[in-house]
């Protein structure tokens, strides 16, 4: 399938060419952007149509090669990818700060996240997610001499991330002497899985910075430049996470027990107070906004306990896994327009500490709006997609009788309004900024992503139903 | 090759440990290395089936290698701009 391979390669050539004419890197990566969209438009009307598509490359079918699928999952993710870094691209050629290796480390995220949402291989996603990594800590580092410590914070966590999951892959492939996730699936489980699957949880919770291993994020997303953290907060996280989702619903799915269904949901709740507490006490705007993606990561762990527990059949597993890509896809568009936000205000007023973007919203209010609507998605409030999202994902906490964790995601849109509010009152405050002007082309920017979001809760239906294709027998029969 | 397989994991084991505990940047890289030379010497020695290499772990190996010394060079790379901007060769604990 020829739109599928175009997203794939595309962006590496972009940042090849980007090497090669660094003076044209802007235009290089629009070009990208706007070729990768049209292809994604193609593969989108193919996907729904007529289900995943698959390439073999070399014509080499798993085990002996690497399948390459794009299921509705991997469509959804690739379409918000394009969207984000779009959005991320466009304000970027208006910040004077950016130099040429952004650009290019910008193409080379975009192609090491298209590679793991359509990779099937436990070894090919490694190398996806190291690729992924080299590249997003370097972005941080592109942040300037007070960005190189929360980078290399990153790397360490991300490293020891990775091996742990390489030594669970290794332990796999001993067993079963096979790596592709489908062929996995239809062996019987081996003594040694539950070390092996142990480590590898580990080492991609420590890349999806879930809480205890998330102290490297907030400093590194908040000290990288505004373009890029809109790319590091929104997509990079989700990543590790699509591995996740797919290493326990599509490979492993009989192998969950209670006690990793337990750890999870313990991890998630405690990941979604601590971030929204530490977010309440920050006084930068992008260390707010920073702290709100470690609680919003916690929602995404509270997917795996709300598909499992209970007997064979689970009508309310569907409705868990969904809404957790519901509320990855809407968070991730969310959360890139507060940052890109982040950025415009810093254009025009120098700083993003919350008393110097006092009163910006009589100056900039397109900017402000889109800061308000992104902010009714990640607090869940109807009719946006994290409304969506927390709806989905509150109706499978009550049928599997598991209210605890409906109460974790309603304080946790709480404390999203307390640490939300707090800008927004700045913004609000009646006082005549001091400020530089900002074109309105540029506010638009974080307002389309803002409306994405907003969007993909009116026409919830059309994108649940696209999310099914491809679906995973476990999203039905739960863990 | 069930010695390698053990001094392997031993290696993982003092390799994490010096990754998480350790406070010299240069001496984390080190044990990172040391930790991914684990990882190594585990897939090539689980790769062993009655007297015949297995060519799939080799192929992971080369791989994992190159994508280590990467990891390693950015890794250095990022170690010495800090040391010529702040002349830190740690990262403080003020960040939580």
């Amino acid at each position: 399938m020829i739109a599928l391979a175009t997203l794939l390669i595309l962006p590496i050539f972009g940042a090849l060419a980007v090497v090669a004419v660094p003076g044209q890197a802007a235009r290089v990566a629009a070009a990208v952007a706007v070729l990768s969209g049209g292809a994604l438009a193609v593969l989108i009307m193919a996907v729904a149509k007529g289900g995943s598509v698959q390439i073999l490359p070399g014509g080499w079918g798993a085990p002996l090669g690497i399948a390459l699928e794009a299921d509705g999952l991997a469509v959804a993710f690739m379409a918000m990818t394009v969207a984000v870094t779009a959005a991320a691209i466009a304000l970027a050629a208006r910040t004077p700060a950016i130099g040429t290796p952004f650009w290019a480390l910008v193409m080379l995220t975009w192609s090491a996240l298209n590679v793991i949402y359509v990779s099937r291989d436990l070894f090919n996603m490694y190398v996806g997610l190291e690729l992924l990594t080299l590249a997003a800590v370097a972005l941080v580092a592109t942040g300037g001499t007070s960005a190189l410590a929360p980078a290399l914070r990153y790397l360490f966590f991300a490293l020891t991330g990775s091996l742990l999951y390489l030594a669970g892959v290794a332990l796999i492939y001993a067993a079963h002497g096979v790596l592709d996730m489908a062929h996995l699936a239809e062996a019987p489980l081996q003594a040694t899985d539950g070390v092996a699957l142990a480590l590898m949880t580990a080492g991609l919770l420590v890349k999806t910075a879930v809480f205890p291993f998330h102290a490297w994020l907030p400093p590194a997303h908040a000290a990288a430049p505004p373009p890029a953290s809109a790319l590091l907060s929104a997509l990079v996280p989700k990543a590790s996470f699509v591995i996740l989702m797919r290493l326990w619903f599509d490979a492993v799915p009989d192998a969950a027990t209670r006690s990793l269904l337990l750890t999870l949901a313990i991890l998630g709740a405690l990941a979604v107070a601590h971030g929204g507490v530490l977010a309440l006490r920050q006084d930068r705007l992008k260390q707010i906004v920073a702290y709100s993606t470690v609680a919003q990561i916690g929602y995404l762990m509270l997917v795996f306990p709300l598909a499992g527990g209970g007997g064979a059949a689970q009508p309310w597993a569907a409705g868990a896994w969904s809404g957790a890509i519901f509320h990855a896809l809407a968070h991730g568009l969310a959360k890139a327009a507060m940052f890109l936000c982040a950025g415009i205000w810093i254009m025009a007023a120098g700083s993003d500490r919350l008393d110097d973007l006092r009163g910006l919203a009589r100056a900039l209010p397109m900017t402000a709006m889109a800061f308000g609507v992104a902010a009714v998605t990640l607090m869940g409030l109807p009719p946006s997609g994290g409304f969506t999202a927390k709806y989905l994902m509150m109706t499978s906490a009550f049928a599997s009788g598991q209210v605890v964790l409906a109460i974790v995601l309603l304080a946790g849109g709480l404390l999203a309004a307390g640490y939300l509010y707090r800008p927004m009152e700045a913004l609000f405050a009646r006082v005549v900024p001091d400020h530089r002007p900002v074109s309105r082309l540029l506010q638009a920017v974080p307002l389309l992503l803002a409306l994405l979001a907003f969007a993909m809760g009116l026409f919830s239906d059309a994108v649940y139903a696209f999310l099914q294709t491809g679906r995973p027998g476990a999203a039905e029969g739960g863990l | 090759m069930t010695p390698f397989a053990v001094t392997g994991a031993l290696l993982v084991a003092l390799g994490l440990y010096g990754l998480i505990a350790g406070r010299a940047l240069l001496r984390r890289i080190i044990a990172f290395n040391v930790m991914g030379s684990g990882v190594f010497l585990m897939l090539g020695a689980l790769g062993w089936h009655e007297g015949r290499a297995d060519p799939v772990p080799q192929a992971l190996i080369i791989t994992g290698i190159v994508v280590a010394l990467s990891g390693s060079a950015l890794a250095v790379g990022l170690v010495v701009a800090l040391a010529r901007a702040t002349g830190r060769q740690h990262l403080r604990d003020d960040v939580g």
